[in-house]
């Protein structure tokens, strides 16, 4: 797989902002009350996090490693603030229901945490597509609770009555708890999903622990030996 | 070598009483205010109580099928989660109402926290607040005899203190949910609970005692007997303190900690009533409560003989 192709479906599917590596869980939960809420504030983030993700990439050997993080934040700050008067000035209403949330995306971890863990490492073009990909994964991820918030609390999707006139809204979708019910099943569902999927790949691991965390991975040099995962999990079972 | 050595670990003490006698007698000491309930309003809050019961039960019984799990529908635990759900409902809700609240109390505050004696709080009044935030119209709309009234605690919120019978408040001859309005049977059937030894009288005691204290200081009518009343018999109190604060699973194991307990429930059921925005604050505040069952746990635990006083180097 090409690089841009990698950095997409890793964003999207792979490492899902949302749904795998629960993040920026503070606009996930409070923002999701309507389908079209939901795809506003993932689009918003998403422009966002490909300039930044582009400019700190760009900036990279220019950045001195003690004051990256302030840096990082700046530049972020910059593009929000753009975008912030782009939506007052074209999408007033949007503007209006995402409130406070849109000045936030400054300090939304995705976008902090793709600076420093991919940006701040890598080259512009696979850099942008790298936002990109966790955008459009935060945009899937946040229009999907929306849209479930949306239809059982509100009976409509995206504005459009789609439930039968008989069908009574569970008002508690749209407040806050309903966001942590919606995102725990969907978070639960494609955990199952994946899960069975993990059984038939064979896993790849040095020690318990992975190389990843461990200190003396340049010392063994990663001895990494092959698990089949499928006798993992039997043995598991038999426990 | 088997047959001869009968040794098995801690604790010793056997006792008959099992869940499903302790969750009987729960089921059978509802049944008076239950039955008043339905001679009160009629068949339809007969549907209502068997329709939730029979789709708790249902629902423990599917999710333990479906997910492979000891099916163990036959302790009544889920009996008795739908019926106090059914009594903590109006009759004028519909039908399906009681089973998406059967649903909620079973299957997401009950078995996806690992079943019984997991649960963090009471299954029942986790969903009746679930049913009162979703569908607050239904769930407050209250009939008696026919004709839309309002429960005395809401007269009393509303300052109309005067119409307020204490007879039909001890009697049930009251508007309110189809299980709290009789006080008279709650409590035979309370008495009959600690007969046997199911609950202890200290959990609902401290909780009233709390209430009627809050309420005379706070109430802004002093000790005006009629007042109070309407506080302790008007609405979910006597149920909410004798049947779904004593629950063994959301409330504290240890002495001190229960009296803690009642008291932080009577403080915040006081203040839900008479500062907060709905005349009725019993649910609200047990299932608060419940959460902070594990800490109050934490703080009150007993000092094992001969582990306490300073230790000495």
């Amino acid at each position: 797989m090409n690089k841009p192709v990698e950095r997409l479906y890793n964003g999207i599917v792979k490492e899902n902002p949302v749904f795998v590596m629960m993040l920026g869980m503070c606009p996930t939960l409070a923002v999701t009350s309507s389908a079209i809420n939901g795809a506003g504030m993932g689009l918003t983030t998403t422009v966002v996090l490909t300039l930044s993700n582009m400019m700190i990439a760009a900036l990279r050997k220019l950045i001195p490693n003690r004051v990256r993080i302030p840096a990082f934040i700046v530049v972020v700050a910059t593009f929000v603030t753009l975008v912030q008067m782009l939506l007052q000035a074209y999408i007033p209403s949007l503007n209006k229901s995402l409130g406070i949330y849109i000045p936030l995306i400054v300090v939304n971890c995705i976008i902090l945490g793709r600076a420093e863990a991919y940006a701040s490492k890598n080259k512009v073009i696979p850099s942008m597509f790298d936002g990109l990909g966790m955008g459009l994964g935060f945009t899937i991820a946040l229009t999907l609770i929306g849209l479930f918030r949306e239809i059982l609390g509100n009976g409509t999707a995206f504005n459009v009555t789609v439930m039968p006139k008989v069908y009574e809204p569970i008002t508690i979708f749209v407040l806050a708890p309903g966001a942590f019910f919606v995102l725990a099943f969907l978070v639960a569902i494609q955990n199952k999903i994946r899960n069975r999927k993990a059984v038939n790949v064979k896993l790849v691991t040095s020690c318990d622990a992975g190389c990843a965390g461990c200190a003396s991975a340049g010392i063994c040099g990663g001895h990494e030996k092959q698990i089949d995962g499928e006798a993992v999990l039997k043995e598991q079972k038999q426990e | 070598m088997s047959n001869l050595l009968h040794v098995s670990n801690s604790p010793h003490v056997r006792d008959k009483r099992t869940t499903s006698s302790i969750m009987a007698d729960v089921f059978l000491a509802l049944l008076p205010a239950s039955i008043y309930g339905i001679y009160n309003f009629g068949a339809k809050a007969a549907v209502i109580l068997i329709v939730s019961t029979l789709s708790a039960i249902l629902f423990e019984w599917l999710y333990q099928v479906l997910m492979g799990q000891k099916v163990t529908v036959t302790d009544c635990s889920a009996a008795v989660t739908g019926l106090l759900l059914g009594m903590n409902l109006s009759h004028t809700v519909p039908w399906w109402m009681a089973v998406l609240g059967s649903a909620f109390a079973i299957i997401i505050v009950k078995q996806l926290f690992g079943g019984l004696g997991q649960n963090f709080m009471n299954p029942a009044l986790g969903a009746r607040c679930f049913l009162m935030i979703s569908f607050a119209g239904q769930m407050t709309s209250f009939t008696y005899d026919g004709v839309t009234g309002a429960t005395p605690l809401s007269f009393v919120k509303n300052g109309a203190l005067s119409e307020v019978s204490v007879k039909d408040m001890f009697f049930g001859g009251i508007a309110g949910t189809i299980g709290e309005t009789s006080a008279l049977w709650l409590l035979v059937g309370a008495l009959y609970l600690v007969i046997r030894k199911v609950i202890t009288l200290r959990i609902p005691v401290t909780y009233i005692v709390t209430v009627v204290l809050m309420v005379t200081l706070f109430g802004g009518q002093g000790f005006d007997i009629k007042y109070i009343a309407a506080h302790v018999f008007g609405g979910g109190l006597i149920l909410g303190a004798f049947f779904m604060a004593t629950d063994y699973v959301s409330s504290p194991i240890t002495v001190k900690g229960q009296y803690v307990y009642a008291v932080c429930l009577g403080v915040l059921t006081a203040i839900f009533r008479l500062f907060g925005g709905t005349a009725e604050g019993v649910s609200y505040s047990i299932i608060i409560c419940n959460l902070l069952v594990p800490l109050i746990e934490k703080i009150t635990m007993p000092t094992p003989f001969g582990m306490g006083g300073k230790q000495h180097e």
